[in-house]
């Protein structure tokens, strides 16, 4: 396998193979079709499948998010596009009232196989308003399921994990990876939602991370190599459901715990996470856990402030040797 | 439409099932079988009535928190929405829902929605899967005139126009929105206005008379679904009770509330029967014991009903997939 293939064109082919195989699938957002995408990731099929399946909506998040919802209760698989994360609160309650309820409101009856899709995260300089990682609020509404592609590989797959899912599916695409390259096996069978990666073995602390934040735990785990110290690196994937087992695994393993999210800590993702250890695998840890979370703060324009907002990989290196009790 | 006595008797039995329902329910909400917000449609029923009976069982129905009408006018079963208001597995959404959330996929019912304006997006959308997938329905969103200051309303309405979809949007003005009158938060107080102005055939109806709102459903509906667009009905009404059983109505004069109640649908609709000479073919002591033998069952029903065992709480937050 080579790794020719961006990130934006993996989530392009799935969406493009999806709708190739099942007409009830659509994709509606803001710019998604004559456009081709706020982040170009639509480009080129309105051209193949017409503007009635490749809808340019109004910016109307709440509107057009609704209307994904009815669509998917009245038999459609949509695909709707939020442009980023921060916008998707203008949808929040058509996410959190209605598509996350109507299952079990309605005793059952009525389940909303709905996809939407939104970039997310920081390090672009684009400020307070188009740079969070909100990600960790949808996880916490029963109902949803909240995925994180970071790799070219689950960018494509996860499209097709949420169309097949009869529940709605929330895929946060970090903007910094849309031009990411990497290697795509379309014929591999997708790694089911749910499911956590170990993206790299190690013996001496479990780094606990997903989306862009991997790849910083990666290089990190590169450098700690250097001084002796051999992390295990896991993708999580999945924010809701978390793959608990895959964690305490690793947790028994290494007994060290380090996690890197970049949302904010106060009642993160990376903060569910440690509770979750507390409860299930608490006389497992040979040391405090710790996090690398974006400070807390609105995300500022200049570069050295947004960078030293967010999660870094000297960061990681520096807290996870803090783990090790080496710090 | 024509107004023959078969219609006459079913309107008007339609319209004496909701009255007389949601006054058995006061009581058992006074005797604590029922909980919760439970928010009273009489004096409104004329519009559940007259939208319903413009419907073929293939179009389906959005609603608001003030649905027990319209559930028993689309033809829910009495019985299970009384269990439902009695927490019961029998209720229509398996006692998940309560009074606010009536759901039946036999009527293709999809709900109260309690999000003022909540449900229009979701009708924007189930139209448009109808018109994607060249299906000949409509879908009915019905909402108080309180939703018109929502922006869902307005996304809604101009999506629903945009996209030429198969909707029916139904207001519902009962001149308050909970206890505010329209006139302090609407600039423009005739709604249908506003829903021209978005381009979509709108009409303002008297939505005490179930002849006048019939005639309008069945035009609108057969407009819809020859593929010209969403419609708009406002339809001018009174809630004759109090917002919900939380409610002393400190904001509006009692005179207003007797004045409206001189137009209650039924009493109207009895009028225009003897206008017509239909009247004297209407047994209404037959009605109100076919009537009240529904409820009583109903009740009955919902007192024997069974309640979800707890080990089942977390049901129906996911689907349940198969593995195959």
């Amino acid at each position: 396998m080579d790794n020719a293939t961006t990130y934006r064109e993996a989530v392009r082919e799935a969406i493009r193979k999806a709708m190739r195989e099942d007409e009830r699938v659509f994709l509606m957002g803001e710019d998604v079709g004559r456009y081709g995408g706020c982040y170009a990731v639509s480009m080129g099929l309105l051209d193949e499948f017409g503007e009635e399946r490749i809808i340019d909506a109004p910016l109307s998040e709440s509107g057009f998010t609704g209307a994904g919802i009815g669509a998917a209760m009245n038999g459609m698989r949509p695909i709707v596009e939020i442009m980023t994360v921060n916008f998707s609160l203008l949808a929040l309650d058509q996410i959190v009232n209605n598509a996350a309820t109507l299952l079990h409101m309605s005793g059952g009856q009525f389940n909303v196989p709905l996809v939407i899709r939104m970039a997310t995260g920081g390090g672009k300089q684009l400020g307070a308003q188009h740079s969070h990682s909100l990600e960790g609020w949808f996880a916490h509404v029963p109902g949803l399921k909240v995925l994180t592609p970071a790799t070219a590989q689950d960018a494509y797959d996860m499209v097709g994990l949420a169309l097949a899912d009869p529940d709605p599916v929330l895929i946060f695409e970090n903007a910094l990876l849309y031009n990411a390259k990497g290697s795509l096996d379309v014929e591999a069978t997708p790694l089911p939602i749910g499911k956590a990666f170990v993206a790299k073995e190690g013996k001496d602390v479990s780094v606990l991370t997903y989306g862009i934040s991997l790849f910083k735990a990666l290089d990190a785990a590169q450098s700690l190599a250097k001084d002796g110290i051999d992390a295990e690196v896991i993708d999580l994937r999945s924010l809701r459901p978390l793959d608990d087992e895959t964690i305490m695994n690793s947790v028994k393993k290494t007994r060290k715990v380090l996690i890197v999210d970049e949302g904010w800590k106060s009642g993160s993702v990376s903060a569910e996470i440690m509770a979750r250890i507390n409860e299930q695998a608490f006389y497992e840890l040979d040391a405090p856990m710790e996090r690398v979370c974006t400070v807390e703060v609105p995300l500022p324009y200049a570069k050295h402030l947004e960078d030293a907002a967010l999660p870094q990989v000297d960061k990681i290196v520096a807290m996870a040797k803090k783990v090790m009790g080496e710090s | 439409m024509e107004l023959d006595l078969a219609k006459a008797k079913e309107f008007y039995k339609g319209m004496l099932l909701i009255r007389r329902f949601e006054e058995k329910c006061v009581e058992l909400y006074s005797n604590q079988k029922i909980r919760g917000f439970l928010h009273l449609y009489i004096g409104e029923e004329a519009i559940a009535v007259g939208l319903m009976s413009a419907l073929g069982e293939d179009d389906a129905v959005l609603t608001t928190y003030r649905e027990h009408g319209h559930a028993l006018a689309r033809g829910v079963r009495a019985k299970n929405v009384m269990a439902e208001m009695f927490g019961k597995v029998e209720g229509c959404s398996r006692g998940r829902g309560g009074s606010m959330h009536l759901f039946d996929a036999k009527t293709r019912f999809y709900g109260g929605s309690a999000i003022v304006a909540g449900s229009l997006p979701l009708a924007v959308g189930m139209a448009l899967a109808d018109k994607m997938m060249k299906r000949k329905r409509v879908t009915v969103c019905v909402f108080g005139d309180g939703a018109v200051a929502e922006g869902e309303f307005h996304e809604s309405l101009n999506l629903a126009a945009l996209w030429k979809l198969p909707v029916l949007f139904v207001c519902e003005n009962n001149g308050y929105a909970m206890g505010t009158a329209l006139k302090y938060t609407q600039s423009e107080t005739d709604i249908y206005k506003k829903a021209a102005s978005y381009k979509i055939s709108s009409k303002q109806v008297d939505g005490m008379s179930v002849t006048e709102v019939a005639k309008a459903a069945a035009r609108a509906v057969e407009d819809v679904k020859d593929g010209k667009g969403p419609a708009f009905i406002e339809c001018l009404t009174y809630r004759f009770r109090a917002h919900s059983m939380f409610d002393a109505e400190l904001y509006r004069d009692k005179k207003e509330v007797l004045e409206w109640k001189e137009k209650d649908p039924l009493l109207a609709f009895e009028r225009k029967l003897q206008e017509l000479n239909l009247w004297s073919g209407i047994n209404l002591k037959e009605f109100e014991e076919e009537i009240k033998g529904v409820i009583d069952e109903a009740v009955e029903f919902a007192e024997n009903g069974a309640l979800e065992p707890v080990e089942d709480l977390e049901k129906f937050v996911y689907s349940e997939v198969s593995d195959g």
